[in-house]
């Protein structure tokens, strides 16, 4: 059974919301996406800004409510619930914030930030046990137990980055949403957050959806990989399949727009042309035509559905098996 | 004549007995239409060291300790505050990192483009210019959007106005302190591919300030490599990449994650930076260095010249002849 099981999410938020009647116009921030997560298991979330992976991270923990569709988390549908039930549930499902300066609170001690949550979920009997819990929690993300009356200014990004994490250890979790986690990080540090969380996934048997903008980050750290564009999953399948042999082009804009190091690297590079479009008014047909480098005529107006176009590997696209045979590749 | 030389840079923070020094003895080189680029990690001193050329770090509570800038052969620290005024967004422009935060919400971005003609090319201050602008950083319909203030853009429209501002006095020399490490790298992919462009058209020089060492190799023609206030690695871009001498450029190098390797843990630098006023005794790298000798923490090694063209501040930079890698 899988740990969470979403089905037909969609989040739309009101555009300019009259005084009477209903809204007319809806920011399709999320529509309609279903995928699953098995325990223990990383599934990658990839897409630029504005495509809804925040929104989608964040409906899926229900830190944002959901229009419509099913959550399922360890068989149970939390989409509907609320209140004081939400919150018991809470302890199960965890999130780290993208910006280590704007997530903790700069006047609490790392202590306070820590044991904030283990208070809340009644998980230290006592004051010792509630300093021992804390010291270990320090240890587990690589921080001096030391560190725990300092203030969150004292820290560099990275070392706020592994509060963060501490913070969402604390009522261990069986599921944490990685919200752009390390994008606000040099590479070096980058790197060892990376490896924390690698770490501490197999030692704690955690899943992670891990949302990002950059694929080879992405990569790395997936079992499987989810390709967002404004508000659908246009990709889905295995991360190193997917990467090998992408299906959809913007997959492939992606994959080409990733840094590399050596200059005599023969990579082609496919600039994308222009933004992510409003999602207010996506375009007809195809989102992605009209930046689409391979878009025929009826791109403008069909809608492409998931398909199956190999083994567990899911492509939205009305040309990708054209395309696959063609000599259109990195 | 270089069109910029840094010699010997020192530059302090505070007093007494808390002195930081975030620049600390940087010389660095840069020729009419040649790029630069200057690799750390936060805290190494590339930012102070940047903004130094145009005298912007602030002083007090920064000191000129010592050292020349050299722009043009004239001492930039020497200059009077009228004739920085001049050469600020004139001779050097600037691109910042968020472009969010450098732009003036309340203004519409053809007026703030304009502001910068105003000053420097009064004669061309209208709105053909600016669109003539916004055209040349691959702004689409550039007449519609002189209007627009700048949260109507993204931020990679931001960044390309910020561009345009920064291209408006024709100058010599752009510093691009960390220009896409804000934005997606489909978005990066594209702001670097425009500045590659633009210094092609213009024929100006770029400094090129950047943590990340992917995207130095589509841009630069030389790489400066700074770390805790000093110079470490300086070569012509190929060989510093693919063979770096340092080994924090090693380092630096394979904290890149990339796509077409397969690699169980990634390799990550050990620690942090160390903050100005508390550097390490010996090479100041040796407390994260993976191949640091007993002898590392006792002497301060020197940026030495190793090979034609190529400077290191490592000792056995050629130890097992570059088996360190």
């Amino acid at each position: 059974m899988p740990l969470l099981e979403i089905q037909n999410l969609k989040v739309h938020f009101p555009v300019r919301q009259p005084w009477f009647g209903r809204a007319k116009e809806f920011v399709r921030a999320v529509d309609d996406v279903s995928f699953a997560i098995a325990p223990g298991e990383t599934v990658g979330l990839v897409g630029e800004s504005g495509c809804g992976k925040t929104t989608l991270g964040r409906a899926v923990i229900k830190l944002i409510e959901p229009t419509s569709g099913r959550i399922v988390f360890e068989g149970e549908d939390i989409a509907t619930l609320s209140g004081a039930e939400l919150r018991a549930r809470r302890r199960r499902f965890q999130m780290i914030f993208q910006d280590p300066y704007g997530s903790l609170d700069p006047r609490l001690t790392v202590a306070a930030s820590i044991g904030e949550a283990l208070d809340i979920h009644g998980l230290a009997p006592d004051a010792t046990a509630r300093r021992q819990r804390i010291d270990a929690l320090l240890k587990d993300v690589g921080l001096d137990p030391s560190h725990a009356p300092r203030l969150p200014h004292e820290f560099s990004g990275g070392q706020r980055q592994r509060i963060g994490i501490a913070r969402a250890l604390a009522v261990e979790p069986r599921l944490i949403v990685c919200d752009e986690p390390v994008s606000a990080l040099d590479v070096s540090v980058q790197a060892q957050i990376i490896n924390l969380l690698q770490h501490l996934q197999r030692e704690h048997n955690i899943a992670y959806l891990f949302v990002a903008h950059d694929l080879a980050v992405v990569k790395h750290i997936s079992r499987r990989i989810l390709v967002m564009y404004l508000g659908r999953i246009v990709e889905s399948g295995d991360a190193r399949e997917l990467c090998r042999s992408p299906k959809h082009p913007y997959t492939r804009a992606l994959l080409s727009a990733v840094p590399v190091v050596d200059p005599d690297s023969k990579r082609q590079r496919i600039l994308l042309a222009g933004d992510v479009p409003s999602p207010i008014h996506p375009p007809g047909g195809c989102p992605f035509h009209p930046r689409c480098p391979v878009a025929e005529a009826r791109c403008k107006t069909e809608v492409p559905s998931l398909r199956e176009l190999a083994p567990g590997h899911h492509a939205a696209c009305l040309a990708s098996s054209r395309m696959a045979r063609s000599t259109y590749a990195l | 004549m270089p069109l910029l030389e840094i010699k010997n840079l020192q530059i302090e923070f505070g007093s007494g007995l808390s002195v930081a020094r975030a620049a600390d003895g940087v010389s660095l080189m840069l020729e009419a239409g040649k790029t630069l680029c200057l690799v750390g990690e936060s805290g190494s001193g590339k930012s102070v060291t940047a903004l130094s050329i145009a005298k912007l770090v602030p002083a007090p509570p920064a000191h000129y300790v010592g050292g020349e800038i050299l722009l043009e052969g004239r001492d930039v620290l020497k200059m009077s505050s009228r004739e920085l005024r001049e050469i600020r967004g004139g001779l050097v422009s600037y691109v910042f990192q968020e472009p969010g935060a450098s732009l003036n919400p309340v203004f519409r971005i053809g007026a703030q483009i304009k502001e910068s003609l105003k000053y420097h090319r009064p004669a061309v201050a209208n709105d053909a210019e600016v669109i003539r602008l916004l055209k040349l950083v691959g702004i689409p319909a550039p007449e519609s959007r002189l209007k627009n203030y700048p949260h109507e853009m993204s931020g990679g429209m931001q960044q390309r106005v910020m561009l345009a501002m920064a291209l408006a006095s024709q100058p010599k020399l752009l510093v691009a302190d960390e220009p896409t490490t804000a934005l997606d790298v489909t978005i990066q992919a594209q702001i670097i591919e425009l500045l590659r462009d633009l210094r092609r058209q213009l024929g100006m020089a770029v400094l090129l300030i950047t943590h990340n060492l992917g995207i130095v190799g589509d841009l630069a023609d030389d790489v400066a490599v700074m770390y805790a206030g000093q110079i470490v690695e300086h070569g012509p871009v190929r060989e510093v990449i693919q063979r770096p001498l340092h080994p924090y450029t090693q380092a630096l190098i394979q904290s890149v994650p990339e796509l077409d390797t397969e690699v169980a843990c990634l390799t990550a630098i050990p620690g942090t930076v160390p903050l100005p006023g508390a550097y390490p005794s010996g090479c100041r790298f040796h407390p994260r260095c993976p191949k640091a000798r007993p002898d590392c923490s006792q002497a301060a090694p020197d940026l030495s010249q190793v090979e034609p063209q190529r400077w290191a501040r490592c000792p056995y930079w050629n130890w097992k002849a570059n088996a360190l890698a």
